[in-house]
């Protein structure tokens, strides 16, 4: 479990990969080729990657067209670029008209690091979800990003993927790991609350669980890889036998994984939820390690923030 | 030309037009406007250029056309009924609730139409990536998009143009409907275009100057368009807003109004005299 590496970086080996598997497959990118990996897969099909230059409406334009006569185009750019900036692009022209396009952003999130606010895109999951028909990957490690891209390129019909700049560790179990769009993973198993998280925040709340259980705090953790659809089952199951939800995010406590979260489980099986994630606010310039614990996405921060939920609902009880 | 070809184009263009009005008027919406401007491009597009065929939709070989004026997909709507792609009285429900004819082009649900649009700036990009996909795969059809004068002030226009001249889409044409207005009024005196084809030429595309509702201009133009090699194609034709309806004729007040039913009747007269005149 040693194994640290950045999901840009499975995501461009993974794209190299389907170069030899599947013709059909072509990468677009906005001159930031070096930064998403999707270099790996120009250097393996140079024929079949174009890079846009910095225009990712166009970009997202081009990979409609594409899609409409029968390629399966991959789109990277920051998240902030992709889903933020051409935002509209994906809504009408590929959205709408439900193309075949899978657009893979990397450096989301606060982990961006030194660059700061304006690239540190936390918004990303919240304006993909809301369109209708979009499914919105966010993997956590090396393994489940490989399979995620492979059943990406399987699927037919528009994908978001969220992909990060940093490194991080392994979190699935190889041995067993089967990637499913839509279906949540359980990590770790547990009594007294749940602990939803995605992306990097899988990882951490592992590690928050262990600190749980030194306190005698029994936690459970779900690996929520797809945020739409949602396994619901799996979250409303959690609901049901844990009775407390914690959600972790490295994205604003709005618009994403929390609400979508609290949107299911409200209407279904009604628990507290408390949502970690960016608070309203715009990030900032620094490391990115220093960056996430400076906004409360460390695991210190899960484990603080779980053992109160838990302690205030017990004291109701 | 042929004299009896051109005669029969401008009695197809005269039905695209009526079914324009019919659609419009019958939604008590739409764009009439940009409708009647594009009328004969989609004539001359439909009745001879394109090869499409309406029986196969879906034909993988056929030539595409994007509409990224989406808004005046009224005269594209008559077009493909006229071709036969669904039959005419679609055309009455227009921007019905439940219609399959929606008020912008959708090619989910609507035969004939290679894609969605509506959201100005956006269709030229996917007509880009068709061109491309065409080039990837070794296959001749070509691609069309016609946009508005108007339109063409969103960025996206010229990044799409950018990568067309950049990738040198020899298989791409596009048509700019210049009939010179917006709804805020001029294009010129709104936010200037001006000069389209010269901007166009610096993209990289062959460019063609054109009077866009005469049927031999267009002819030339079209297969100037088609045998320039190494470059895409640009046609930028001269246009009336509003071009066969004596009150709507370069009237920005018809950009989007549907008429009543006396403003209905005397457009659908001016256009009727005018095709009796052909008979």
């Amino acid at each position: 479990m040693a194994n640290k590496k950045a999901t840009r970086e499975s995501y461009g080996e993974a794209l190299a990969l389907l170069a030899d598997e599947n013709k059909d497959v072509v990468v677009l990118d906005a001159d930031l080729s070096k930064s998403t990996k999707t270099e790996l897969f120009q250097k393996k099909a140079p024929d079949r990657f174009f890079d846009c230059g910095i225009a990712e409406g166009n970009m997202i334009g081009i990979a409609a067209g594409l899609a409409a006569a029968g390629k399966i185009p991959f789109a990277s750019s920051f998240a902030m670029f992709a889903a933020g900036r051409a935002f509209e692009q994906i809504r009408n022209s590929v959205g709408y008209p439900h193309l075949n396009v899978k657009i893979c952003a990397t450096h989301a999130g606060i982990s961006v690091g030194e660059d700061g606010a304006t690239h540190q895109c936390c918004e990303d999951i919240g304006l993909m979800r809301t369109i209708p028909g979009m499914v919105v990957i966010s993997p956590a490690d090396d393994l489940e990003t490989r399979e995620a891209v492979k059943a990406a390129a399987k699927y037919e019909g528009p994908v978001y993927m969220r992909l990060g700049r940093l490194a991080v560790e392994d979190v699935n179990d190889p041995q067993d790991y089967h990637f499913e769009i839509g279906k949540g993973v359980v990590l770790r198993d547990g009594k007294d609350l749940t602990i939803i998280a995605t992306g990097l925040m899988v990882s951490k709340a592992l590690e928050a669980a262990k600190a749980l259980e030194m306190q005698g705090i029994s936690a459970r953790v779900l690996n929520i890889h797809t945020i739409k659809p949602l396994d619901k089952n799996l979250v409303f199951q959690a609901a049901k036998e844990t009775r407390l939800i914690i959600t972790a995010e490295e994205h604003s406590v709005i618009g994403g994984l929390g609400e979508a979260v609290c949107a299911a489980v409200c209407e279904e099986c009604p628990v507290p939820v408390v949502r970690i994630g960016v608070n309203d606010e715009f990030g900032s310039s620094g490391p990115a390690e220093k960056m996430l614990d400076l906004y409360g996405l460390s695991a210190e921060n899960i484990f603080r923030i779980s053992k109160e939920a838990y302690e205030k609902r017990s004291n109701f009880e | 030309m042929e004299a009896s070809f051109k005669h029969q184009l401008q009695k197809i263009a005269c039905k695209v037009r009526l079914g324009a009005l019919e659609a419009v008027y019958s939604g008590k919406s739409g764009h009439p406007g940009g409708s009647l401007s594009v009328a004969d491009i989609l004539t001359y597009l439909y009745f001879k250029e394109l090869r499409v065929d309406p029986q196969n939709p879906q034909w993988p070989e056929r030539d595409r056309f994007v509409l990224s004026k989406g808004h005046t997909c009224p005269a594209l709507y008559a077009a493909l009924a006229l071709k036969g792609f669904f039959p005419w009285d679609e055309l009455k429900k227009f921007r019905h609730p439940g219609a399959m004819l929606q008020g912008h082009p959708d090619m989910k649900h609507i035969p004939g139409i290679d894609m969605s649009t509506g959201s100005l700036g956006q269709g030229f990009s996917a007509a880009c990536g068709m061109a491309l996909a065409a080039k990837l795969e070794q296959k001749d059809y070509r691609v069309y998009a016609v946009c508005g004068d108007g339109e063409i002030q969103e960025g996206q226009i010229w990044e799409a143009a950018m990568f067309a001249g950049h990738r040198k889409l020899d298989n791409l044409c596009l048509i700019v409907d210049n009939n010179g207005l917006q709804i805020d009024g001029r294009v010129g005196e709104i936010c200037s275009p001006y000069p389209i084809a010269e901007k166009f030429a610096a993209f990289g595309f062959h460019t063609i100057e054109v009077d866009g509702h005469d049927f031999e201009a267009l002819a030339a133009a079209f297969d100037e368009a088609k045998q320039t090699k190494g470059k895409p194609a640009a046609i930028i034709a001269k246009t009336i807003k509003g071009k066969g309806v004596s009150f709507m004729s370069d009237n920005v007040a018809w950009h989007g109004a549907a008429p009543n039913e006396d403003q209905y009747k005397t457009a659908v007269a001016d256009i009727e005299r005018v095709l009796s005149g052909l008979e």
